[in-house]
């Protein structure tokens, strides 16, 4: 379980963000909303030990996180950044394969992995192609792969952290990437996601943790964190928050 | 961007280039040997037991001039290339080249020092002059870049954005005191200055050659073992991490790696350009850029562009010799533009 207690980042004079606990449960999703700058990017740099907490303490099942041998933690921890600057003409299976680096599971369970992966993320016809020659939204659900393959099935103990997955996908495939996260999780994989969409943190989250200014506004239930007041304190917009009509969870219209 | 050729037709094509190069470069020169004498003479001279009748004179330039050169053309082609990939690795970017990290200019000016201080001080014995200049020359290449390597490092960290900025400012400063011997120099000493500044694998001896050789098979044993490596670390140094590679010792063993490599082929054939830089963009071209075909494929493709490169350099203006830096750019510098505009198109 990756466990954020206290967490305190400062950036020079910037408290980036301040007093953040919070554990990753295994088998659920937790979406990190809030407006630009609120330090969703920094929280999720510090849970992956690219950024140094000024105080309080990151733990991977117990044990401090800079504490892990790298090939160990990563057979554990997957991240998925928001944006990446591959410039080589690697095929598409080939970038997905490295997500199998860590492990030593043989190339023939690799290949079984990199086809499943791929087929999560709904990339499994791009195999073959040059990396370099898919779109941005291509990519990006190349990258998807990758790191579902890394910690492939994703069982319980195994942790994803995903920035912005969504980013560059057109509306259809943002639902079938967040369903895939949402397969994960229920395999047993705990799961992180950054996001910015309000309703598709409503469909697929268990748990929302609401950012403003490094603080922690909100974490509990899209139920109750995504109301009416909050969502106008935090991103100082005017929305109607209704049950969606067939599944139940808010549904968010701005006014 | 589709693969041209699969790895096994490229290894199968490059070893029988190799050997190529390798057969031609015995054979020919000033004195051409029949090329089944050559055979027949490079038989006898690793024991095997071959009829030597009329072979006296082939076996001697064999043995003496030619397989010497020939070994040294190999390695240095070899190492620079593999510096290459490790360079082009380690900025994560394919018009990288091994100088950037300032090890041919340091090298530059190691050699310089030799030359000039040398001639200052009256000229040193004939015994050592070769044996300095390689020292100085590689001391100078391994001296630079350790300072580029020190400059680009923050809190623990290697910023390799830092160590390119450093490498050009070393570069530039090295090359205004390589100017300042320059200016200083007589006109003999000038003239082994410019020479030894345009590469040549001229009076190869074996004496000479092992230290190269030595280094050429640590890099070439070392730098296979780190491929997946390098392949993850092309993704992004975070990206890399986080797929367990410890990508600061990396760094530090790729920066190593070329500064060995690339000074010792520096010290033993002076500066020698672009094959670092074309070969592993051919290789590429061709097969991809998975360094576990990538490193391989590079090593035998320098070693046979070099060779073929120090045959021109040979026979172009025989009995003259053209300095090999010369025919390397003339061939590399065209095909380094049609790369840049072909990116462009």
């Amino acid at each position: 379980m990756l466990r954020v207690e206290n967490l305190s980042l400062r950036r020079g004079a910037n408290q980036v963000l301040s007093d953040i606990s919070l554990a990753l449960q295994p088998g659920q999703v937790l979406g990190v909303l809030g407006p630009n700058g609120a330090g969703k990017s920094s929280l999720l740099g510090v849970m992956c030990g690219e950024l140094n907490a000024s105080q309080g303490r990151v733990t991977l099942d117990d044990r401090g996180l800079s504490d892990w041998p790298g090939q160990q933690r990563a057979q554990r921890l997957a991240v998925l950044p928001q944006v990446s600057s591959l410039g080589f003409a690697f095929k598409v299976e080939e970038v997905v394969g490295m997500g199998r680096l860590p492990h030593k599971t043989g190339l023939e369970r690799d290949q079984q992995i990199i086809d499943a992966a791929l087929q999560a993320a709904d990339a499994g016809h791009l195999v073959g192609r040059s990396y370099l020659a898919l779109s941005g939204g291509e990519r990006q659900r190349v990258h998807l792969a990758r790191v579902l393959a890394q910690l492939w099935p994703g069982e319980d103990g195994r942790i994803l952290l995903l920035d912005e997955p969504t980013s560059m996908l057109d509306p259809l495939h943002q639902h079938t990437t967040l369903q895939a996260v949402r397969e994960f999780a229920d395999r047993g994989a705990a799961v992180m996601v950054i996001l910015h969409d309000l309703n598709l943190a409503a469909r697929y989250c268990d748990r929302i943790l609401l950012l403003e200014q490094g603080r922690a506004h909100a974490l509990d239930t899209p139920q109750q964190v995504l109301r009416p007041d909050s969502l106008k304190a935090v991103f100082g917009i005017d929305v109607l928050v209704q049950p969606h009509p067939e599944r139940g969870h808010p549904l968010i219209i701005a006014r | 961007m589709n693969r041209l050729v699969k790895p096994r037709t490229l290894f199968v094509t490059l070893t029988l280039l190799c050997l190529l190069a390798i057969w031609l470069s015995l054979a020919l020169g000033p004195v051409s040997l029949p090329l089944i004498d050559t055979l027949r003479a490079g038989a006898r001279l690793i024991g095997l037991p071959v009829a030597g009748e009329g072979l006296e004179q082939a076996e001697l330039i064999l043995g003496q001039i030619r397989l010497p050169r020939t070994l040294l053309g190999l390695t240095v082609g070899a190492v620079l290339a593999l510096s290459g990939v490790a360079m082009q690795g380690l900025f994560r970017n394919p018009l990288a080249d091994p100088g950037l990290v300032g090890v041919s200019a340091g090298a530059a000016l190691g050699a310089a020092v030799a030359i000039v201080g040398g001639s200052w001080m009256g000229g040193i014995p004939e015994v050592f002059a070769p044996y300095l200049l390689s020292l100085c020359a590689f001391l100078g290449g391994l001296g630079v870049t350790a300072l580029v390597y020190r400059l680009g490092r923050r809190d623990g960290q290697t910023n390799v954005a830092t160590m390119l900025l450093a490498g050009i400012a070393l570069t530039a400063l090295a090359g205004a005191a390589v100017g300042l011997f320059t200016y200083l120099a007589d006109d003999a000493t000038l003239r082994t200055l410019t020479f030894w500044n345009l590469g040549s694998l001229n009076g190869a001896s074996y004496l000479r050659l092992w230290p190269l050789v030595l280094v050429a098979v640590v890099v070439s044993l070392w730098l296979p073992r780190r491929a997946q490596a390098l392949n993850a670390l092309l993704l992004g140094e975070s990206e890399a991490r986080h797929l367990g590679i410890e990508v600061e010792k990396l760094k530090r063993e790729l920066v190593f790696c070329t500064a060995l490599g690339v000074g010792a082929a520096v010290a033993a054939a002076g500066l020698i350009g672009f094959i670092g830089l074309v070969v592993p963009h051919l290789v590429r071209l061709l097969a991809g850029p998975d360094h576990r075909v990538l490193l391989p494929a590079s090593l035998l493709a320098g070693a046979s562009l070099l060779l073929f490169a120090d045959l021109i350099a040979r026979l172009a203006l025989a009995p003259a010799e053209l300095p090999i830096g010369i025919v390397t750019a003339f061939i590399g510098a065209p095909f380094f533009l049609y790369l840049l505009l072909r990116g462009r198109a």
